[in-house]
């Protein structure tokens, strides 16, 4: 469906349609994203919860075109802003990137180049994509610092990355992230390498820089218990596929997958004595040899016939809005809603 | 002793340092802190040797004396001696210096450049560029270097641009094995990653963030090869190889002076200096660059 199809002040900043991205390696064809749809609002916050492996990245790097060596995007539709980023040309995309989507990634001290100064670095897509002179483009970065919190920054803008704590050089790749006031910001795993206080402060921080500036964020993560109290929406991948998607309290509080269930049951509780902490049996699927039918029904205490063979469940759409692949709940599918994304 | 009355502490901004003192004299200062002050000092006397030799030079390079043959250095004279021709020692490794030390330094831009292009094109482009760029290295690598050099030279004929050429053509697969790795290594940075999601193409990455990075790779390699090079000339000098006689460098001296090393003991230990100095040098002068170049490493 195309995106016109939608009332104008109703479109979603960024939809995916069934995008499929696989890895063509000697051995065989990887099926990193297998069918995920969704959509993101200007605003709103995803947050894609996962396992490695499971194809939060691969969607990512899709949506940027940056796919590693042998990975191609083999169908699909990626929305941004009216463009389909699938078929564009690699000048539409080079435009887009940087311009329209801003990216952050988890090894903030990897992410900054050791042999230039903070001030060059957050400026540099300055000068490249909105031509500002260095001058102005300095005095930019000031500001940028300021707003991601960091201090005294008219000296950091003079600093080297080795000079600043991972906190900080996390907030300074976020600056360099939001400096051309991208749509939608695309943040792989940001808080990985920083301890729990900081981390909370750097979700809040990444919270008032959409309050501030309106922009979507697509929040990659593993800790689904980090996206619990951030997110609008939730899309839970598996296997690359995305097994449940809707919005987060709904899923949080009534999870529709039995793997977002085990998943939530395996978050430690404070004040909740427990003798050992419910962990899901199994490991992850090998994308190169997925089982036949349903990704995760090794590991799945309520695992039924139907999901044992085949092909892999397809998307029932619930109320809200609300999109699973899961057999189970396929007497709840609701058929006015389904096509709707 | 107030600590009642102080107030709320508050938060104690790093204050900027004030600018020290402007000029030339100040940014000198701060340019060359912690240089190795002999090497530079060596380097700046072998290339001023180099360009001045005919002002500097007290006697005549390749004039022979048969009067004055094989003299002991000597305070008034000759200075360090003169040769079985009765040549000026110091004369000669004056001029020396110009074919020694433009050796030295064109052969390692040579090869150099050589390595650096074949190590970014293969580390960038990957895939059939990087096995076949690969392969010509291990090639190269695998040829007898003297034995290539020896043909190469008796087919062109001895000159200084042969000598350049052929050590810089033959001695480019360290730079190009060693940066390769480097420029695989940084390819995966995620700063390279990003600078791809920024928009950047291939060309401006590597101008803007491989080159940068490898420099210090480059300088230390480049430095360290500044000494084989001037030893290679030497060898090919010793050879009869090396740019034609009577033309003096310090290798053609070291090979003339072989048959009287028991006997003239200053033949051979003033050139032989003059290599050793030039190649320490070269070494320490690369280390310091590379430390004031490396932000990491600038402060300590």
């Amino acid at each position: 469906m195309p995106p016109d199809a939608q009332p104008a002040n109703d479109a979603p900043l960024l939809a995916v349609r069934d995008l499929r991205t696989h890895v063509f390696t000697r051995r065989g064809v990887v099926k990193a994203v297998n069918g995920v749809s969704f959509q993101l609002r200007a605003g709103e916050t995803l947050g894609l919860v996962g396992e490695s492996g499971s194809g939060k990245t691969m969607t990512c790097l899709s949506i940027l075109r940056l796919l590693p060596r042998g990975a191609r995007i083999v169908s699909g539709e990626i929305w941004l802003q009216g463009t389909n980023l699938v078929a564009a040309s690699e000048a539409t995309v080079e435009r887009v990137r940087g311009k329209q989507i801003g990216m952050v990634l988890q090894n903030a001290l990897a992410a900054l180049d050791p042999v230039f100064t903070i001030g060059t670095q957050v400026g540099e897509p300055l000068v490249m994509h909105q031509h500002m002179s260095w001058r102005a483009a300095l005095r930019r970065v000031v500001e940028l610092l300021r707003m991601v919190k960091v201090i005294a920054p008219e000296l950091r803008v003079h600093s080297y990355p080795h000079e600043l704590s991972g906190g900080m050089r996390q907030r300074v790749s976020s600056a360099a992230a939001i400096g051309c006031a991208p749509a939608l910001l695309i943040a792989d795993e940001p808080t990985t390498a920083l301890d729990v206080t900081t981390q909370r402060q750097y979700l809040d921080l990444l919270m008032e820089l959409q309050q501030a500036t309106g922009m979507a964020i697509m929040f990659v993560t593993h800790d689904i218990s980090l996206v619990g109290n951030t997110c609008d929406q939730l899309a839970v991948f598996y296997g690359g596929m995305l097994v449940e998607y809707g919005p987060r309290q709904q899923v949080l509080s009534q999870p529709s997958h039995p793997y977002t269930a085990a998943l939530l049951q395996s978050i430690p509780q404070l004040g909740e004595p427990r003798d050992r902490l419910p962990s899901i049996a199994g490991e992850p699927p090998d994308l190169g040899r997925l089982p036949p039918g349903c990704p995760f029904h090794l590991r799945c205490d309520a695992a039924l016939d139907v999901c044992r063979i085949g092909e892999p469940p397809p998307v029932f759409t619930l109320a809200q809005g609300r999109q699973v692949r899961c057999w189970l709940r396929e007497q709840d599918h609701d058929r006015s809603a389904a096509g709707s994304l | 002793m107030a600590r009642s009355a102080s107030p709320a502490p508050e938060l104690v901004l790093p204050q900027p340092v004030p600018a020290p003192r402007t000029g030339l004299v100040a940014w000198g200062r701060s340019v060359l802190r912690g240089a190795p002050v002999f090497s530079l000092c060596f380097l700046t006397l072998a290339v001023a040797c180099a360009i001045c030799a005919p002002l500097l030079a007290p006697y005549d390079p390749i004039q022979t004396n048969r009067a004055q043959t094989l003299l002991p250095p000597a305070l008034g004279t000759h200075l360090l001696g003169t040769d079985h021709l009765g040549r000026d020692i110091l004369s000669r490794l004056i001029y020396g210096a110009r074919i020694s030390v433009t050796v030295g330094f064109l052969a390692v831009f040579v090869s150099g450049t050589v390595g650096t292009l074949i190590a970014v094109v293969s580390g960038v482009v990957r895939g059939w560029a990087d096995t076949v760029l690969m392969r010509l290295t291990d090639a190269f690598l695998a040829l007898p270097f003297l034995m290539v050099a020896v043909l190469v030279v008796s087919l062109l004929g001895p000159s200084l641009a042969n000598v350049v050429l052929v050590i810089g053509l033959l001695r480019w697969m360290t730079y190009a094995r060693t940066i390769r790795s480097e420029v695989l290594r940084l390819t995966e940075m995620d700063f390279v990653r990003l600078a791809r999601a920024a928009g950047a193409r291939r060309r401006r990455i590597i101008v803007q963030h491989i080159l940068p990075n490898i420099v210090n790779t480059l300088l230390v390699l480049g430095t360290l090869e500044v000494g084989s090079a001037v030893i290679t000339e030497a060898s090919l000098s010793f050879l009869g190889l090396g740019v034609p006689r009577p033309l003096p460098s310090w290798g053609t001296m070291l090979a003339e002076s072989q048959t009287y090393v028991f006997t003239a003991w200053w033949l051979p230990v003033f050139p032989g200096i003059a290599i050793t100095l030039l190649v320490m040098a070269s070494n320490l002068t690369g280390d310091w660059l590379r430390d004031r170049l490396d932000p990491t490493r600038r402060q300590l």
